[in-house]
């Protein structure tokens, strides 16, 4: 009797200290390995993409999704160090925006939410609180500057709160670089990294788009002092640029990943409005074409005199007709005709892009109540509400040479490359994950399947978390590949999509 | 509306399953410690669960069994590809049984059955990967079987009785993979209802062609647990304020069916000493198709596939008795998994087990003895999946490798007069 307790307690403590154990298990270090790299020190460059900007802005807990983030997560089991980034400590509201000096700085607004009484993004309606003139001057892990170009990582100035009046610095990067005259990327180098991101180029085409294109194509001028905010970088500008960011960080050894950047028709902010967006019955329509019925003989009289071709009247001839219908636009790229008295207008065409903002003009009454002035019909759009396809030509030209310039000087300098052109491109038809889901670059559209897979913020441009999450893990991706290492992937499912709130 | 679809179809597979996931019958610690054979063995009241008709063989007038049993179960999960890693801390489970069985006469014995083959505790780290399936769930059902047991001859006797079960459920899982209230806590809901009824059958027969062999039979009928309209409650937590008027809480209905059993085997007594046991059981799983919960308010209705398949388990069991006060035993199962590869959920983490079993009674006088038994549940690492999670129209997969183990050790009295 005792021996049968006593072997039975034995039994029992001997199963009892059997958790269950993987073969491999992988919380067991070496499971995870950083290859040939190594992510001791990661440091990530770029601009709102890589801070982790979405809604609009940068906000508390958005933060925490910048792609560059995430990835730090994951390198963590592979060997990597704490990664730092901006204090939004004075975010207390989780709103983002900006005040300077106590008051909210204009354009820097608070992250935009769905307001579900409305139906419709807003600004969050609560008063920012970070403050620009809160000096942090740290160079951080993730020196991700929103807004900034190519050449902008690299002027000394950049972060000097006294620029700020005259547009030659960036409220962002003025809180935290080292010294007024610091660079971004010498604020980037000083921390020694040993792996890096940079994915940079955007901005240098992506204002001009979303300016719908006001701006100007500067290809052939190097001398970025006389450059717009809105205009497109020179190629020649981007690839010596982009050499120099690229000299920098590679200085000691550091390996690292590069990104491409994508197309305008990759975002909803170019891909939401249809080019026919006004419906109409065949009443209206004739009503309207009677306003335009003199413009249309003036088109034709233009051609008789051999002032513009057969082509180009078919192209500027305004007509509308039941049912959905192109809006009016106004086309600086038509031929002039002003000494006839006649105006640059003509009918979107499939080919060109309305942007995300013109969903809440078109349709507008510029008198109330008089249907003669509604914006997009009676009213031409102005340049600024339509990138046309002349335009996006422009913006793809330089594209294309920047990416060149990108896997060009990526290959001679051996580092991988994120062809996030690519991975954005899969949005459009829909990317599947490897879970299931399929992902599409759609603006949020309020159903509650959008609620679980919108990847795209609610500005139309950046992505949100989720997308945010789909990008860390290309990056991930590649980075296994070229360097051979084993870092655990990212499930863009568990990542938040839009913000709704009841009322706002 | 789809979106709450796991909530309960996780809830009650796991009810259908033993223990935390593992089918650890402990319905008497004589039988378990002989690999939970028992359908041709006749030593105490416990036959009225294992087979009612071996009661009216019992010597004596009066026979009782009770005894508890605690269940250590483990599950760990994890996921290579993306660095998930979790370990289910389950609280200790706690099966029990009270029998008894009374001689009317020569041919016709009475009893009463009281016991616990469906339970289940299992709690995953809070908002872990899998949140989407299951955070924690707890699952009881109380059997409650009178019984009857009548000799045709003295090699034939048959016997059953109608089961009465009660049963609870209290399980919380998150409502999608990433939806949380503007504080960023996960949104989620517990289903929470005590009280559910359902009846069932037990028949059995056991031949006894010599003295030395015997040959049982035992069928337990399909149960269904219906959840009617006001047994219970869905709380729902931490929904953004835009969706918190869809959501209020409320109740629900659902249904699981506990499926029906049937085991036969055989028993050899091959020496005075000597008792060798071998029971077949094959569990009609595959009533186990979907399980369908409706909730009453933006929830809707969730249906969640479950395919279940029927699956067996291979006993065998022997005892020996030492001296006039000590009996030993053993024995071994092996138990097969209804659960078809993709429909592997965490909730009930349930690959094939090898299971070994040990225990021995000990006779204080010819009245009162204790019996006391161990069980190990052993499971080789799996490497499955869940596929049928909805979101935003598309199935989506939760898998990754999974390891298994749990311990049972329990004591138990037999009194006979």
């Amino acid at each position: 009797m005792k021996n049968n307790i006593k072997y039975i307690a034995v039994l029992a403590l001997g199963l009892f200290a059997c958790e269950p154990e993987f073969d491999n298990p992988i919380d067991e270090s070496g499971t995870y390995t950083s290859g040939s790299a190594d992510f001791t020190t990661f440091v990530a460059v770029g601009n709102s993409l890589t801070a982790g900007f979405m809604d609009g802005t940068v906000f508390r807990s958005g933060q925490q999704n910048s792609f560059p983030n995430i990835m730090a997560e994951k390198f963590a089991l592979a060997g990597g160090g704490t990664f730092t980034q901006p204090s939004y400590d004075d975010d207390v509201n989780d709103t983002g925006g900006f005040l300077l000096a106590g008051s909210p700085l204009p354009g820097f607004d608070t992250r935009l939410v769905i307001d579900a009484s409305q139906g419709r993004p807003e600004n969050l309606n609560l008063a920012p609180t970070a403050e620009v003139s809160s000096l942090q001057a740290t160079a951080y892990n993730n020196m991700g500057v929103p807004g900034a170009k190519s050449f902008h990582l690299g002027f000394p100035g950049y972060g000097d709160i006294s620029n700020l009046a005259v547009g030659a610095a960036n409220p962002y990067y003025v809180r935290h670089a080292t010294t007024p005259n610091a660079t971004v990327i010498g604020d980037a180098v000083s921390l020694n990294p040993t792996f890096f991101t940079l994915w940079i180029g955007n901005n240098d085409i992506l204002s001009y788009a979303t300016s719908g294109g006001v701006g100007v194509d500067q290809t052939g001028n190097q001398n970025v002092l006389s450059y717009g905010f809105n205009d497109i970088t020179d190629p020649g500008v981007f690839a010596f640029t982009y050499q120099a960011l690229v000299d920098a960080l590679t200085a000691n050894g550091a390996k690292g990943v590069v990104a491409t950047l994508p197309d305008v028709t990759s975002i909803p902010y170019f891909t939401t409005v249809p080019y026919n967006p006004v419906p109409m019955n065949a009443q209206t329509a004739a009503l309207v074409n009677g306003g335009y019925a003199q413009y249309n003989g003036g088109l034709q009289f233009a051609a008789a005199n051999g002032l513009i071709t057969a082509d180009e009247v078919a192209q500027r001839t305004i007509t509308f007709s039941a049912g959905q219908n192109a809006v009016v636009i106004i086309d600086e790229d038509l031929t002039p005709l002003g000494g006839l008295g006649l105006p640059n207008y003509r009918q979107t065409t499939v080919d060109d892009l309305l942007i995300l903002p013109s969903s809440g003009f078109i349709g507008t009454f510029v008198q109330p109540g008089n249907p003669a002035t509604i914006n997009g019909v009676g009213v031409p759009l102005a340049d600024n509400w339509v990138l046309t396809a002349t335009e996006i030509q422009l913006v793809r030209n330089a594209r294309t040479a920047y990416n060149n310039a990108i896997v060009s000087i990526a290959a001679a300098n051996d580092l991988a490359v994120a062809d996030m052109a690519v991975k954005l491109e899969e949005l459009v038809s829909g990317l599947r994950t490897t879970d299931g889901q399929i992902y599409t670059n759609n603006y949020f559209d309020g159903s509650s399947d959008a609620i679980s897979t919108a990847v795209f913020s609610l500005d139309g441009v950046h992505p949100n978390s989720r997308g945010y999450a789909i990008v860390a893990d290309e990056f991930i991706r590649v980075v296994n590949e070229k360097y051979g290492a084993n870092v655990p992937r990212v499930t863009a499912g568990y990542y938040p999509g839009v913000t709704v709130v009841p009322t706002n | 509306m789809k979106k709450l679809l796991l909530v309960l179809t996780m809830a009650f597979s796991a009810s259908v399953v033993y223990a935390g996931g593992y089918r650890v019958g402990v319905q008497g610690h004589k039988q378990l410690a002989m690999g939970h054979t028992g359908v041709a063995v006749v030593t105490s009241a416990e036959s009225a669960f294992f087979n009612p008709a071996g009661l009216v063989y019992l010597d004596g007038k009066l026979n009782v069994s009770l005894g508890a049993a605690a269940v250590f179960s483990n599950t760990s999960y994890q996921n290579k590809e993306f660095g998930f890693s979790a370990e289910a801390d389950n609280p200790v489970g706690t099966p029990f049984y009270a029998y008894g069985a009374y001689k009317i006469n020569d041919w016709l014995s009475a009893g009463i059955a009281i016991y616990t083959p469906y339970g289940s505790r299992v709690e995953w780290p809070t908002d872990w990967e899998g949140s989407h399936l299951v955070n924690n769930i707890e699952l009881s059902a109380i059997f409650v079987q009178p019984t009857i047991s009548i000799k045709v001859s003295e090699k034939l006797s048959v016997g059953g009785g109608p089961i009465y079960v009660t049963g609870a459920v209290n399980f919380n899982r998150n409502l999608s993979r990433s939806l949380t209230d503007e504080g960023g806590n996960r949104s989620n809901v517990t289903i929470d209802a005590t009280g559910i009824n359902a009846w069932g059958y037990t028949i059995g027969a056991m031949f006894r062609p010599t003295e030395d062999i015997n040959l049982g039979f035992n069928y337990r009928s399909k149960i269904n647990m219906d959840v009617e309209r006001g047994d219970g409650t869905a709380d729902f937590e931490n929904l953004p304020g835009a969706l918190a008027a869809g959501f209020a809480d409320g109740d629900f209905t659902a249904s699981l069916p506990l499926p029906a059993e049937l085991t036969f085997g055989a028993s050899f007594k091959l020496t005075d000493k000597w008792l060798i046991a071998f029971d077949y059981t094959r569990t009609f799983w595959d009533a186990y198709k979907s399980l369908d919960v409706q909730f009453f308010n933006s929830a809707g209705l969730s249906r969640n596939p479950r395919n279940y398949k029927n699956s067996s388990v291979y006993k065998i069991g022997a005892q020996y008795e030492a001296s006039q006060k000590v009996t030993v035993r053993a024995g071994f199962y092996f138990d097969e998994s209804p659960i078809r590869d993709g429909f592997f959920a965490p909730e009930t983490p349930r690959p094939d087990s090898v299971n070994f079993t040990a225990g021995f009674s000990y006779n204080f006088n010819s009245r009162w003895a204790i019996d006391a038994s161990v069980l190990y549940v052993h499971s080789n690492e799996v490497d499955n999946s869940y596929d049928s999670f909805v979101e935003a129209g598309q199935r989506l997969s939760f898998g990754g490798e999974y390891k298994s183990n749990a311990l049972v050790a329990g004591i138990g009295v037999s009194y006979k007069l």
